[in-house]
């Protein structure tokens, strides 16, 4: 039976054994999906990977630490423009994608200090001018973004004669999952006891040993290297930059998946990346329908569900936990 | 009475024109109870925040132990060893009981965040046999894993002292700590703050309206009206004092 005999062994990752087994193999059932999922999906697959990684880091700013941002695209195009500018150079892949997460991360620090006054809208406000001006930057200084014929990133080189798409995903899948797992590790430790204790109460989190600069900065380091590693994702991905790729819009779009998805949750993250990717690609030729419909499902998600699809996931978990006695 | 633990000079706090503290001493000694009281807006709370380094004051001094606390930012202030609980309860709701006793410990922790990413926890661990003595010397074992958004007002109040306690504190600032309970509730915290005190060591001062309790609990009394300390004493003296009835009850 499910008994816990000390204090680390409580402290563990997934650790009822139910969960546990469920969890390996869904993860190993995603790993063959080049295998088995119908073709034009896989690459949708790939972008839900990439875009989790920045929802999540959207997630640990607005959802942990209630600081709220709508400058994500502007830590978007840092990372992929660094990460870009470092593949053209000739800095291998790994290294690049971590430079460009640094990159963002440092910019995020930047544009945290203004939250260590700023509060609610006015913090929203600031980081609103943030991603614009940073859009502005990147439209009109011709060297950094490699001017009207925008910056073309080389290619990933598949070995063992995989096929491109199969390999990306492959590549994106594993770098999405120690992404994730980091994060579930962060939040569940001291770091994310510290930001959730700042969001539900600055004065008592200070007054209990938290400093509240140094951690307002941390929260924007963490989720801008998280919004700058998967906008060098995104970059590879597409193979092509212009910085029409990174305005408001995509802001929003990380805002529509955190609150979709669900505040404060990581799960919740990916469910919502997942949303905001393949909701458009359903809808096929309906395109033109998706903002009525990212507005319509903030809307219900707030009025119905404040805890979004991973609240409902919650509650279904809860149901079956006494399945089927009930 | 020896080498005070707590020593306020002189503390003048004003915000524009409204002199919230005026020229206030006190000092109290380690292992003393020493309850602060006063009507409402008589600078209680003020006195608090001053001393927890959530206002800076206008002029006077403070020093914990010796050591100025003045210009220190809260949580400096705490880790120097003074914790705190407020009037207006402010837990973080959406945790844990366990999670807010953890957050007390937070400045004891030794902090590396790439072994915190990668799920080291021997911290964790080594904190939580820490907090686990805490939860059950308050009672808190049923609550352990309840979010304390759903906890009752009494139990949230142990957890608000609790968390303070975690900090492993020298000197510990109580406000109002049995406002809003009942009788019987009144009863246990009285007992748990005068238990504080033998068993983690700590120096308390106490802010309380319910006369009752804060006499039982109090060596010495100091009496607060309008931002100036009335009187100072043992719980006889001040209640025989004539400020302190005209300060409480208005003029004959």
């Amino acid at each position: 039976m499910d008994l816990v005999e000390n204090y680390r062994e409580e402290l563990r990752f997934a650790r009822k054994p139910l969960g546990r087994s469920l969890l390996v193999l869904l993860l190993l059932a995603l790993a063959v999906l080049p295998w088995w999922c119908p073709s034009g999906w896989l690459a949708r697959a790939s972008m839900v990977c990439l875009l989790a990684i920045g929802v999540i880091g959207q997630n640990l700013l607005i959802g942990y630490s209630g600081l709220i941002s709508f400058g994500q695209a502007g830590f978007l195009a840092i990372g992929a423009y660094a990460f870009g500018h470092l593949r053209i150079a000739g800095v291998p892949f790994p290294v690049a994608l971590l430079a460009a997460g640094v990159a963002a991360g440092l910019a995020g620090y930047l544009v945290g200090f203004p939250s260590l006054r700023l509060k609610g809208p006015y913090l929203a406000i600031a980081t609103l001018g943030f991603g614009t001006a940073t859009y502005q930057i990147f439209a009109n200084v011709e060297w950094l973004s490699g001017g009207r014929a925008g910056l073309s990133i080389p290619p990933l080189q598949p070995p063992f004669g995989i096929a491109r798409d199969t390999w990306v995903y492959l590549l994106y899948y594993v770098i999405f999952l120690v992404f994730t797992g980091a994060a579930y590790n962060l939040v569940s430790s001291y770091v994310g006891r510290a930001l959730v204790a700042v969001r539900d109460s600055d004065i008592a989190a200070e007054s209990m040993g938290v400093n509240l600069s140094r951690t307002k900065l941390l929260a924007f380091f963490i989720s801008s290297f998280y919004t700058g590693v998967s906008g060098a994702l995104m970059a590879q991905y597409l193979g092509h930059l212009e910085p029409q790729a990174f305005n408001i819009s995509e802001s929003m779009n990380f805002f529509v998946a955190v609150i979709v998805g669900g505040l404060a949750s990581i799960e919740g993250s990916i469910f919502g990346a997942a949303f905001v990717v393949l909701v458009p690609a359903l809808l096929g030729s309906l395109r033109w329908a998706v903002p009525v419909l990212f507005g319509t499902a903030i809307l219900s998600v707030l009025i119905f569900e404040p805890l979004g699809l991973a609240g409902m996931w919650l509650k279904t978990r809860l149901y079956f936990r006494l399945w089927p006695f009930r | 009475m020896g080498e005070a633990l707590l020593e306020v000079r002189d503390l003048t706090l004003r915000f524009g024109g409204i002199t919230a503290l005026g020229g206030v001493s006190l000092s109290i000694a380690p292992g003393e109870t020493l309850a602060v009281i006063g009507p409402n807006g008589s600078g209680k709370t003020s006195l608090f925040n001053c001393v927890t380094g959530l206002y800076k004051p206008t002029s006077g001094s403070i020093t914990l132990g010796g050591e100025s606390l003045l210009g220190l930012s809260p949580d400096r202030v705490t880790a120097r060893g003074v914790a705190r609980t407020f009037q207006n309860l402010r837990l973080f709701l959406h945790m844990t009981v366990l999670d807010n006793l953890m957050l007390g410990r937070h400045l004891h922790f030794r902090k590396n965040i790439l072994a915190a990413a990668m799920r080291v926890r021997d911290e964790e661990v080594r904190h939580r046999a820490k907090v686990e003595e805490i939860i059950e010397f308050l009672d808190l074992e049923a609550w352990r894993d309840s979010r304390v958004a759903g906890c009752a007002y009494g139990v949230q109040k142990r957890v608000e002292i609790g968390r303070a306690l975690a900090t492993e504190p020298r000197l510990l600032l109580l406000d109002e700590p049995v406002s809003g309970l009942t009788a019987e509730e009144k009863e246990e915290v009285s007992y748990w703050i005068h238990e504080i005190r033998g068993r983690f060591g700590v120096t308390v001062l106490l802010v309380e309206h319910d006369l009752r309790v804060a006499s039982r609990l109090a060596q010495r009394m100091v009496v607060m009206d309008r931002g100036l300390k009335l009187t100072e004493g043992t719980p006889e003296e001040v209640q025989r004092h004539p400020g302190v009835i005209r300060a409480y009850l208005g003029d004959q």
